[in-house]
């Protein structure tokens, strides 16, 4: 009797201990928005959502796109405009529903609806069919080689759990609705959802049926996730071993956190590149040799050193160098030459200088307002009075993008990991469906018409000639200043083996302890 | 009419902080897109039809939903008022105690050694910004010390219509450095006023005929002195606790408190206009509760006022 009753005692103090000690407790600045896959299109809530939901296919560790839900695909070899998909089998939902390709369907057509925020991403597609109930076929509107790179944050809901819960379309903000799958949620990932308040701490167990057991070193048994906003806090919390992991470490404690024992510092490069847009239409910045003489004028170097204390890559293109149509070539930024910079002023009628404002946000990219007054100064040297205009990003956006600025800062990510996404964006005429963030004002019919062909383009090296030769205008324009690529960092715990994943996502089924 | 202002006052500044839209469709949407939400949310419409519609809303208690999250604002709002009231009263009883007891001991023990270094070192939380004071506790008690947790509230009880942390010992721990760290401010305050009246008071005919009649120094402190004293106190005490409420939101970004500071802090970035209005409009809600209770406790504490009312009863 009195044995029967230790036996269960023991059992329970060592399953909690080995629980506490594969438990990891992630905090970032920021909260997820919601726990709906599809209603919005932003890195927290894709990182969490990662954990819970899978997508047909992802982006590993290093940023390398790897089977999820999907065991292989490619395009039928006598119709380019349709993808073929075989789905992983034997998958189940955390509610213990079966995986088949009739969620896939339900949740690529909830991802167009409206009110989704990743319909953009998915513009390209026609129709979602299954073929069988492991086999579904995309049809695109026209041949679209790089549809994969659209669908690594698409999320598979359960169609039934869905229909049950009514949450057959994201929530559309517009309409003023809420739906229950801001707060709930029932993936195939790695993780289930134990508790969750919003700004405060979400809580996820391992998921005990993971398909992908065997894939990944699933050594993790438990997120606690704590978003803390405060950067000094933030430190602070993982200093004094309250938490384990935490990203976005500030630059200015970098130092301090490697320096500790028992904490290690990751360092990678981030897909976002920082540049300066200027009003190529009206004003001095529309002589092109005013917008030379300000490139060469920028000193990347010392903004590496001074501002961002060494943690950052500086470039000479608006493209970090995970995108398709990288080159060395492009990336190498030009020498920073006052004296040339001085006498293109003087070519374009400019010696004595003139005055411009430069649009910045004080609270979007890693020591954005910082990295503003050094250009202040840089441009000064040449003449330019500029006057610095910071504001939080709320604010700051809609000036920068409605052509209400001449001078202005930007930074760019490319979740599609491919040079027309920049292209579409930024470099495209600004018109009602292209070209949303690009207000210099740029505009090249021949230019605009090669990135229109991009889309269904399937001959991938004459792609990536057209890709090139549209590198080649956008550098001669020059209506963008290249300043560098972001890098990341994450503090962490000595004994946790982790890669910066470049897209800032932490996949924690990918984490070891050593 | 005081809640009529503020509501207007929100609505002019929500003009400048930004436009949410491009918040809410992400940075793939297209120039139609926007404008077709643009005219969704009303947000064309000139300011004071959306004055209007609100206004109409407010009264029935319907603020619609946040555009971040899209969870119903009332209910948002409810849900963190907990967090916030139990370290705004925390803090407020903090300033009030301390305030008053050491404001005490600094107007009898005038110019000793302790008295001077209480009220020098006082000096620091009227003069160091809050977040400084905030991040240098977590520096000393959490990343030095490791007595105390540097964010949250620990855990909390649920009893359904009420979170509270004051159950458990972690949510004990977590409110000790917040409380601090709001309440400093306002203890200086009650400190320094509570001094200074009473050194007034203690100068007064009647004090020293009631020691010329012998009393003890205890009966005269507390029972003649300080019912004189606590009008004033009272007054900056109530009106301070509006500020403690309104200045919490600092607080609460430091130590990444989950009360309605933090939810008005990310409304703000987000252009969150629905959450912004309803917490502005609670903020003022919450001054006019206040001052209405500060001005019944006068009654209370003043027989005058009391009797005042009984004769014009008669």
């Amino acid at each position: 009797m009195f044995k029967k009753l230790v036996i269960p005692a023991v059992m329970i103090s060592f399953t909690v201990a080995s629980a506490s000690a594969e438990t990891v407790r992630w905090a970032r600045a920021g909260d997820a928005i919601t726990m709906d896959p599809h209603a919005q299109n932003e890195g927290p809530t894709h990182a969490l959502n990662h954990q819970i939901y899978d997508s047909l296919l992802q982006r590993d560790m290093s940023g390398a796109i790897i089977p999820s839900l999907a065991t292989d695909w490619s395009a039928l070899p006598d119709n380019p405009k349709i993808w073929r998909f075989n789905l992983r089998k034997g998958v189940k939902f955390h509610n213990g529903a079966s995986f088949d390709s009739e969620d896939v369907v339900f949740s690529l057509n909830r991802a167009r609806a409206d009110g989704s925020e990743m319909k953009e991403l998915l513009s390209s597609i026609k129709e979602v069919r299954a073929v069988d109930s492991h086999v579904i076929d995309i049809e695109t509107n026209g041949a679209n080689p790089l549809l994969i790179n659209n669908l690594t944050n698409m999320f598979m809901m359960d169609k039934d759990w869905s229909e049950d819960n009514d949450v057959t379309t994201p929530h559309d903000v517009a309409k003023g609705e809420t739906n229950f799958a801001t707060m709930n949620t029932n993936g195939t990932g790695a993780f289930m959802l134990v508790s969750r308040s919003v700004d405060e701490k979400t809580v996820l167990k391992a998921n005990p049926n993971y398909w992908g057991k065997d894939n990944y070193p699933n050594q993790v048994t438990e997120i606690i996730y704590t978003p803390i906003q405060s950067s000094a806090t933030r430190v602070a919390a993982l200093l004094s071993g309250e938490v384990d992991i935490i990203q976005d470490v500030p630059v200015q404690d970098l130092g301090r956190v490697s320096s500790t024992d028992g904490l290690q510092l990751a360092t990678a490069a981030q897909n976002r590149v920082i540049f300066l847009g200027l009003n190529t239409v009206e004003g001095p910045t529309s002589e092109l040799k005013v917008r030379q003489a300000m490139n060469i004028a920028i000193n990347r170097d010392s903004i590496k050193k001074v501002v961002m204390r060494g943690q950052s890559d500086p470039t000479g293109v608006i493209m970090p160098p995970f995108v398709n149509g990288w080159t060395k070539e492009l990336n190498k930024y030009p020498a920073y030459d006052l004296d040339k910079a001085k006498a293109l002023m003087a070519e374009a009628g400019y010696s004595s200088g003139f005055d411009i404002v430069l649009n910045c946000p004080n609270d979007r990219y890693i020591n954005d307002e910082a990295i503003c007054q050094a250009a202040v100064g840089m441009m000064a040297q040449i003449g330019i009075n500029v006057t610095l205009d910071a504001k939080p990003k709320a604010q700051h956006f809609p000036i920068a993008k409605g052509g209400d600025a001449d001078f202005y800062m930007l930074g760019w990510g490319v979740p599609t990991f491919d040079s027309h996404y920049i292209f579409n964006y930024l470099v495209h005429t600004q018109t009602e469906d292209r070209g949303s963030w690009n207000p210099t004002g740029y505009s090249n019919a021949d230019v605009d018409a090669m990135i229109v062909s991009l889309e269904s383009e399937t001959d991938l090296s004459a792609r990536n000639d057209t890709i090139a030769k549209i590198w080649a205008n956008v550098q001669d324009a020059q209506m963008y200043l290249p300043i560098h690529n972001q890098v990341l960092n994450w503090g962490m715990k000595s004994n946790i083996d982790f890669d910066v994943q470049p897209e800032d996502q932490p996949h924690f089924q990918f984490l070891k302890f050593n | 009419m005081v809640l009529l202002l503020v509501a207007l006052v929100s609505f002019i500044i929500f003009r400048y902080v930004g436009n949410p839209v491009d918040n809410i469709l992400g940075q793939e949407a297209t120039m139609a897109q926007r404008a077709a939400l643009e005219d969704a949310l009303g947000l064309n419409q000139p300011i004071y039809l959306q004055y209007f519609d609100f206004l109409v809303s407010a009264v029935q208690f319907e603020f619609g939903n946040s555009y971040r999250g899209a969870l119903p604002v009332a209910e948002l709002i409810l849900s963190r008022l907990p967090a916030t009231l139990e370290l705004a009263v925390t803090s407020a009883v903090f300033g009030v105690f301390f305030g008053i007891t050491l404001g005490i001991y600094t107007a009898i023990n005038r110019g000793s050694f302790i008295s001077n270094f209480i009220l020098s070192s006082s000096l620091i939380g009227v003069s160091l910004p809050t977040f400084l004071i905030g991040v240098l506790l977590i520096w000393i008690f959490s990343v030095e010390l490791n007595w105390l947790p540097s964010f949250g509230r620990g855990e909390v009880i649920d009893l359904g219509w009420w979170t509270t942390g004051f159950l458990t010992m972690s949510g004990l721990k977590s409110l000790i450095l917040p409380s601090i760290t709001l309440g400093l401010y306002q203890m200086t305050l009650v400190m320094r006023l509570t001094r200074a009246e009473m050194l007034e008071v203690l100068k007064q005919d009647y004090i020293r005929l009631a020691y010329s009649l012998g009393l003890t120094n205890k009966q005269i402190y507390f029972f003649h002195a300080l019912p004189n004293i606590l009008i004033p106190v009272i007054t900056i005490a109530g009106l301070q606790l509006g500020s403690v409420i309104a200045f919490a939101i600092i607080t609460e970004t430091v130590f990444q408190w989950p009360g309605v500071g933090l939810l008005f802090i990310n409304a703000v970035y987000y252009v969150d206009i629905p959450v912004m209005s309803a917490y502005l409009l609670l903020v003022g809600f919450a001054f006019v509760i206040i001052n209405l209770i500060v001005d019944l406790t006068y009654i209370l504490i003043d027989p005058r006022l009391r009797d005042n009312q009984l004769k014009s009863e008669r």
